[in-house]
């Protein structure tokens, strides 16, 4: 275990290196952007050299990528054009909302779509099964943007049980005021034991959760049927049905254990489907996330917004599959061999 | 392995059990061609829906400017923001183009988008997966965590930045897909050559002297490009839905192009009241990538049948 997390670590370690290095040259090296963001239309030769200058442009490339790490390494992203904020204090503002937006639909996604799965492989070739299959081919089919579009109409047009956009009636924030120390508004204003706002912030949501969830829901019903039946179709399940074991009983103590490696597998991935979708459904929902602030940064020149929010979606992207990757050794003790 | 339900009727004769009257064929060990292929349609109905739904967008595509009942950038005021009726089958949008058309002509953009950023994300990640299966060894090692890199990013959050970084533009987004997309093709491609590298011929290959490379093209390549096929078919919806999903942002198809994308973005400030704005490219874009999966999930099927009955 120890040398494999050695390992593990030693090799995360280059590939952050990696992104660090492709951040670097997106930012820095490509031709014109930054400086072209910073000045507009039509500077100066002398407002250019002015710009490269402050922005360590005029230096050699390697001594560019140096100062970049040292500056990381201070925790420090540049400073937003757009806010006029350090990157880095943006994103940690913002860190909360992205956070409680995809662990509820994460949730949702691990409570409803697992099962749904499960059943599909155990039913195979019946009308739930089939009927599973459809949706999931369906879903994975259909952009974020047009669930997060047909969501509005229905939920905020048609029924008015929802609001169209936003985390919390800025009325409410302002008349039931309560702290930030979780970054989840549901725990903040519980905690705060102001019910308006909390009610606020529940309504707010339920459609961004839901329709992140539904973006991702059908990958992982679909993994989780198709290594499902992979399972159930291996010699010891065959062997304890011989022996007469009751179906449930195979499902839930002997199948379903089987599965659990692909099923972290599955979670990771719906989690990084998410982190990427997240991106789409804060910038329709105007959530006040990082990937909202990622998109905005684009439209409004925004660059080292733009680079900041990328870079730290890819750490957090890259951690979890390095804690799923353990979890996997606490799984199965039989990848030790290996 | 036990045999699931779909793959059963695999095992049956195929004339004998024929019960598609005319098309059945006397002799039970000779099935005719007709048969042959009700049989395979009966197999892979999926398959050749999406293959049907396939070829009507590709013909869409290909003679949209006949098809199409109107200019898709033609613009009258006077019938601006019209629901669905006999002269404008989906409606008009804020401007009086005609949304069918406009529909018609996104066909285009999207298979270009899908088609380009697919060639584009193979021509280079097969080289790498070849070089790197075939050799192995610190090179293989160099190029595998070089892919990596390319992988550690949430989906759609690569392209968003490398077309961030380039500037927003169709043209970007489809560069920024492909550099997000050939990973994929490296690693297949380079387990595919891995599984053969050891095979006779190879080594036959090479005791006659023959150069690495031509090997590598003449030999590997042809042997074992078959996964890197079906991975294309499935990935080719997925590229369509994601260059949609960057027009939608506002970093891909910038008017006056017409993408399907673009045009669902565009009426997000009235689709509210006027759903036929949003509702109808976005069926397009659903309609579009559903079939290209139905036709991955077949090929796959056809050509690896272990996985069959599975998916």
């Amino acid at each position: 275990m120890k040398t494999y997390l050695a390992q593990r670590l030693v090799q995360m370690f280059f590939i952050l290196l990696g992104v660090l290095t492709l951040t670097f040259l997106l930012s820095r090296v490509l031709p014109g952007s930054p400086v072209e963001m910073m000045l507009g239309h039509r500077p100066s030769v002398e407002q250019i050299e002015a710009a490269r200058a402050e922005l360590g442009l005029d230096k050699p490339v390697a001594v560019q990528f140096l100062v970049y790490l040292r500056d990381l390494a201070q925790g420090d992203l540049g400073t937003s054009l757009r806010t006029g904020q350090p990157v880095t204090s943006d994103l940690f503002n913002r860190f909360g909302a992205t956070f409680e937006l995809t662990t509820l639909a994460l949730t949702i996604v691990i409570v409803v779509g697992i099962p749904l799965g499960v059943l599909s492989a155990v039913r195979q070739n019946t009308w739930p099964d089939h009927v599973v299959r459809t949706t999931s081919i369906a879903g994975m089919a259909l952009p974020v943007f047009l669930i997060a579009m047909l969501m509005q109409m229905v939920f905020y047009g048609r029924l008015g049980w929802f609001p169209l956009q936003g985390r919390i009636d800025a009325e409410i924030a302002l008349d039931f005021p309560f702290a930030q120390r979780t970054g989840f508004y549901l725990v903040d204003s519980l905690l705060a034991g102001q019910w308006e706002a909390f009610k606020s912030a529940a309504l707010h949501l339920v459609l961004p959760v839901v329709t992140l969830a539904m973006a991702s829901m059908a990958v992982v019903t679909r993994i989780t049927r198709n290594t499902m039946v992979e399972v159930l179709q291996q010699d010891h399940i065959r062997t304890l049905r011989a022996y007469g074991v009751g179906s449930r009983k195979v499902y839930y103590k002997y199948a379903l254990k089987a599965t659990l490696i692909p099923l972290l597998t599955v979670i990771g991935l719906a989690y990084g489907y998410m982190l990427g979708g997240s991106v789409v459904v804060e910038f329709i929902f105007d959530w006040p996330g990082m990937g909202g602030y990622a998109v905005g940064g684009i439209t409004r020149n925004d660059f080292p917004a733009v680079m900041g929010a990328t870079l730290l979606l890819a750490v957090i992207y890259l951690s979890l599959n390095l804690v799923i990757d353990l979890l996997y050794h606490l799984v199965d003790p039989r990848l030790e061999l290996k | 392995m036990t045999l699931s339900k779909t793959s059963a009727s695999e095992t049956m004769p195929v004339g004998r059990t024929n019960t598609r009257g005319a098309e059945c064929h006397e002799g039970p060990f000779e099935p005719g061609r007709a048969a042959l292929m009700g049989d395979f349609v009966g197999r892979n109905k999926l398959f050749v829906l999406g293959l049907g739904l396939f070829l009507i967008i590709l013909l869409t595509a290909l003679f949209a400017p006949w098809l199409a009942p109107y200019d898709p950038n033609n613009i009258d005021f006077s019938v601006k923001l019209e629901g669905p009726s006999w002269a404008h089958w989906m409606g008009t949008d804020d401007l009086g183009r005609d949304i069918l058309s406009r529909v018609m002509f996104g066909a285009r953009t999207s298979l270009i988008i899908g088609i380009n950023v697919i060639a584009v994300a193979m021509a280079i990640g097969i080289p790498i997966g070849l070089v790197s299966g075939y050799f192995g060894g610190r090179l293989d090692s160099i190029l595998m965590r070089l892919t990596d890199v390319f992988l550690a990013f949430p989906p759609l959050l690569l392209p968003i930045a490398i077309t961030a970084a380039l500037g927003p533009s169709l043209i970007n987004a489809m560069i920024a897909l492909a550099i997000s997309w050939f990973p994929w093709y490296a690693r297949i491609m380079r387990g595919a050559v891995m599984s053969i590298r050891s095979n006779l011929y190879v080594s036959a290959a090479r005791t006659m002297s023959i150069s690495h490379l031509k090997i590598l093209v003449r030999h590997i390549l042809p042997n074992a490009w078959t996964p890197a096929l079906v991975q294309a078919s499935m990935d080719f919806g997925y590229t369509i839905l994601a260059a949609a999903s960057l027009s939608f942002i506002g970093i891909g198809a910038k008017p006056p192009a017409i993408e399907w994308g673009l045009m669902v973005s565009l009426s997000r400030s009235k689709f509210l009241d006027y759903w036929w704005t949003a509702a109808f490219p976005g069926l397009a874009i659903f309609v579009t990538v559903l079939a290209v999966n139905l036709i991955g999930d077949g090929l796959r099927d056809i050509l690896d049948p272990k996985s069959r009955g599975q998916q």
